[in-house]
């Protein structure tokens, strides 16, 4: 399995890069290698901070290359700031867009006696049909760090509680993403990360 | 729902786990990789590996002890101690960190939060303040003073003031150890975490004086903390994560037992 792992400078790669290659994937990372991305056999885009920070995606090239990879059907896992990015934009950053794929936006938390950022370990209400939850049972928890999520829409894979309902997976096909740190999550992680290497075009035949 | 989280803490010198009693007096307790993995393994929900000589000795050391602690760990992990600039902090990022907490560094210069967060993002700056109070202050929890270099130095700050304001520069996480409790096993110091956790919107940490399950009943209920550290509750097969868990969950605190 070959993973390419997306840099733009949006935190630190070390513990996903960590995680793929723990369950056997070749990780490969690039901040500016057009070719390797449109033509990666998947596509890993992390991100931790800032949603303006996405801004280097359009500035290097790279959306177009990711988007043209995900036409040709490679499976796509953004993580964190990576799984906002999917949607149409996000209000921490409203002048920047982002891919669009999924049409809503991301938002900040309401405000409430609850902290944000929202912190820590938290449930999935995992929908059926989820490829990449495959297994995730009801008491498994997941790591969250993050002030910004997106809205609970048909395309939601699980919802999470915190102030309020959210995605906490997204999932099309084979564009999927996480608000949650998978490769801080401890087994329940690993084994997401796992349904995602092990992803297949259904029908592929392979 | 989000569950309240259970760090263990190892204190390290010189790449060996140590337990002190108000800071001094070390004992031995064992290889950090080691003692993380089992934690992790039993349930702990973070991993903190405090270098608590790295302010007096070299770097080195600490950095290969991260790289073989962060190998097999696939829950976070937080390492302090000596990191005094963002290049400082972006080595033990790339030895495996997720966070830093910096202590002495960010109070001679706070600055440096802003600066490994503008790098690395808020949630991977963890501010860590020792706090000492003095029962004959007038109002000892308003008066909290923060502490420098282990606890030896005086910052001539307040701990509630300073806290308010390293969330400003940025900071992702409160990590507030009460020195007056630190090893004593009696419990945390509830008031104090309470005052800076109402003070924040930011995480807060309790540490400093686990000894009984009550005691983080006491600390997640009237000491509003989000997450508690341990260490010497763990230490020499006291008490694992895991029972520790099992124990809050009968108490009636949401927490994440391990599978």
């Amino acid at each position: 399995m070959r993973v390419t792992v997306i840099d733009y400078k949006a935190g630190n790669l070390t513990s996903v890069l960590k995680a793929l290659r723990h369950l056997g994937a070749e990780a490969e990372v690039t901040d500016s290698d057009l070719k390797m991305v449109e033509g990666a056999e998947r596509i890993v885009l992390p991100g931790v901070g800032h949603f303006a920070a996405t801004g280097r995606l359009d500035a290097t090239g790279l959306t177009g290359a990711i988007r043209a990879a995900i036409a040709r059907g490679a499976p796509f896992l953004g993580i964190c700031v990576g799984m906002q990015w999917l949607y149409a934009g996000s209000s921490e950053a409203p002048e920047q867009v982002g891919l669009g794929h999924f049409a809503a936006c991301c938002t900040r938390f309401s405000e409430s006696h609850e902290k944000v950022p929202h912190v820590g370990w938290n449930s999935l209400d995992v929908r059926s049909g989820s490829r990449l939850l495959k297994g995730v049972e009801a008491g498994e928890f997941v790591y969250f760090t993050h002030s910004y999520k997106g809205p609970v829409t048909a395309n939601t894979a699980s919802v999470t509680e915190y102030i309020e309902p959210f995605a906490s997976a997204v999932e099309q096909e084979n564009v999927m993403g996480v608000q949650f740190h998978p490769e801080k999550s401890g087994e329940t992680g690993l084994k997401i990360l796992s349904n995602f290497l092990a992803w297949k075009a259904e029908g592929s035949g392979c | 729902m989000l569950t309240k989280r259970i760090i263990a803490c190892l204190d390290v010198h010189d790449g060996r786990v140590v337990k002190g009693v108000q800071f001094v007096d070390l004992i031995d307790a064992g290889d950090p990789a080691t003692q993380a993995a089992r934690h992790a393994r039993e349930g702990a929900d973070e991993i903190v590996l405090l270098d608590i000589t790295a302010t007096h000795e070299g770097r080195a050391t600490l950095l290969d002890t991260v790289r073989r602690t962060a190998k097999e760990l696939f829950v976070p992990f937080c390492v302090g101690g000596g990191i005094r600039s963002a290049e400082d902090a972006a080595q033990v990022f790339d030895a495996g960190a997720d966070k830093v907490s910096v202590n002495s560094a960010a109070l001679a210069s706070p600055a440096l939060i802003d600066a490994i967060g503008r790098s690395f993002g808020a949630q991977a700056v963890v501010v860590a303040i020792d706090a000492r109070r003095d029962p004959d202050a007038k109002d000892p929890v308003r008066d909290a003073q923060v502490y420098v270099q282990g606890g030896r130095r005086l910052a001539g700050r307040r701990v509630v003031e300073w806290a308010r304001e390293a969330e400003e520069r940025g900071a992702g996480e409160i990590l507030l150890t009460s020195m007056n409790s630190d090893g004593m096993r009696t419990g945390f110091d509830c008031e104090l975490t309470a005052a800076v956790s109402e003070a924040v919107g930011i995480p807060v940490i309790a540490s400093g004086g686990a000894g009984a399950v009550e005691h983080f009943v006491d600390v997640f209920g009237r000491g509003k903390a989000d997450a508690a550290l341990a260490a010497s509750i763990f230490h020499f097969g006291i008490s694992s994560a895991r029972s520790l868990k099992e124990e809050l969950a009968r108490a009636g605190v949401s927490v994440r037992l391990p599978c």
